[in-house]
């Protein structure tokens, strides 16, 4: 299977222009933006600007709770889980690039729900590839983009902040 | 031949040693720690790494401190704990080391954290575990005699690396009981290894090892010519019950020599901080208006303690 990259930047505004007009069909809504690190933070960065949202902006870690932390270990990298605001009772707009298998999302709600229980949390990812193995599925999506199982995106950013894509 | 902390793909399947660790190893485990540091802070302060994980403390010498900051490590990991009170176990009743410890791998044991008063003790548990395939099985050291105590070691750069940044431009004496002192050594090992331009030893001849200048450091005798311009001070205690024999005239001469005052704490740089691996002899090695001074960090050594422990054991747990 021979896909084609997917313009990234066009992916992009069409997952913004998505949150916005759910934004603006419910005006008194205060939503909280956490990406999931590391992709899912470049997103939700450039999310906060451009949506230009009053709340602060979240990054968080799937780390403690990935299922394969028995064959793979902790990432030689690790981030840390930066939430500075109340969790309990917030309205959460959890972003990640690449929807996959669902099991990130997974690790990334059981974090959430270490900090205190949110009110509700949606899901927001740049692209979705297809091969769910978890009933996880997101309310906002820049594009439907299938992938062979073998294959992976690669989300970089530019110097500039725009976003750049790859297929491995 | 390998150093049997590591395993076949040079990762890290024991903890025994600082000594031979590469700087990159050591900073990886410094940076998994930052991300545990704020574990403590959440409205569940635990992961669960180590979940289905059981955790033995074997504490075959004393210790409140260390043994009580590996017990919420693993527990913050969701591992099983089990202290085992060795005083008044099998092995006083004269079972071998190693037979406790292959009936305790019976027991599905996954680590072990072992402080011992013979040095090597943990060295040997490892080797054997990993000569009878039990290596899945990990060992922590928690301070084997005068050798090492390297979770110490990793929470004193932690602690350093949080108020300096830099490792590179860094002064830092080590001041008293060096010659007992596992602490010291482990130490000594990680400064020099994360490149610390100088390492400063500041004790009496009597409590100074040999063989001191081989392992890069700077010996002094005079406290105030050792403390001059640097920028962190670790303070060692003065261990009476390792002392036999005539090494010092007695505590309060030693004080009035190596005890940390205010006007010799002066001499460091005006932004030295002051570092003590616990529990500390007031009076001794240290004055109270220093340790509780506004330049001391001790207490926070405590709990970044709790986080380098967390980051050590589950980055051996994976491996």
């Amino acid at each position: 299977m021979n896909t084609p990259t997917p313009d990234v930047e066009s992916v992009y505004a069409a997952l913004r222009d998505a949150i916005a007009s759910a934004l603006a069909a419910e005006p008194e809504r205060r939503p909280h933006l956490i990406g999931i690190h590391s992709g899912g933070a470049w997103v939700a960065q450039r999310l906060h600007a451009d949506l230009a949202l009053p709340t602060p902006l979240g990054t968080l870690s799937s780390a403690f709770h990935r299922d394969d932390y028995g064959r793979r270990g902790l990432p030689a990298e690790m981030k840390s889980t930066e939430l500075p605001f109340e969790i309990k009772g917030a309205d959460i707009v959890l972003v990640d690039d690449i929807l996959f298998t669902g099991r990130t999302v997974r690790a990334a709600l059981n974090e959430l729900f270490d900090y205190g229980r949110p009110a509700r949390v949606e899901l927001a990812v740049l692209l979705d590839r297809g091969g769910r193995e978890l009933p996880i599925e997101a309310r906002y999506v820049g594009a439907a983009h299938p992938l062979a199982r073998e294959r992976a995106f690669a989300l970089s950013r530019t110097p500039d902040g725009r976003f750049s894509l790859s297929i491995e | 031949m390998r150093h049997p902390q590591l395993n076949a793909q040079g990762e890290l399947q024991h903890l025994i040693t600082i000594e031979g660790l590469p700087r990159e190893m050591i900073l990886r485990i410094l940076d998994t720690a930052a991300s545990f540091v704020n574990v403590s802070d959440r409205e569940v302060k635990k992961v669960p790494l180590l979940r289905g994980k059981s955790v033995f403390n074997l504490f075959f010498e004393n210790s409140t401190r260390t043994r009580t900051t590996f017990e919420i490590a693993a527990k913050r990991l969701s591992a099983d704990v089990i202290n085992l009170d060795i005083n008044t176990s099998s092995t006083a009743k004269g079972e071998s080391l190693l037979d406790t410890i292959d009936n305790l791998s019976a027991m599905h044991a996954d680590m072990f954290v072992v402080r011992h008063h013979s040095s090597g003790a943990p060295y040997l548990i490892a080797e054997h575990l990993n000569r009878v395939g039990a290596s899945h099985v990990h060992v922590v050291n928690a301070g084997d005699g005068r050798h090492a105590h390297p979770t110490q070691g990793l929470l004193d750069m932690y602690t350093i690396r949080h108020h300096k940044r830099d490792f590179t431009q860094l002064k830092v004496a080590i001041v008293g009981d060096v010659l007992h002192s596992r602490v010291a050594r482990s130490d000594i090992h990680a400064l020099t290894t994360l490149g610390v331009p100088e390492v400063r030893v500041i004790a009496p001849y009597t409590l100074i090892p040999s063989g001191m200048e081989q392992m890069g450091v700077r010996v002094f005798t005079d406290m105030r010519a050792g403390l001059a311009d640097v920028d962190v001070i670790i303070m060692l205690r003065l261990q009476n019950e390792r002392m036999n024999g005539a090494l010092l005239p007695s505590a309060q001469e030693f004080f009035k020599h190596y005890g940390l005052t205010q006007d010799k704490l002066a001499l460091a740089r005006p932004d030295a901080i002051v570092m003590h691996p616990g529990p500390m002899n007031r009076g001794v090695e240290i004055d109270s208006t220093v340790a509780d001074g506004a330049q001391a960090v001790i207490l926070q050594q405590v709990t970044f303690g709790i986080a380098v422990r967390m980051a050590v054991m589950s980055i051996l747990a994976a491996n």
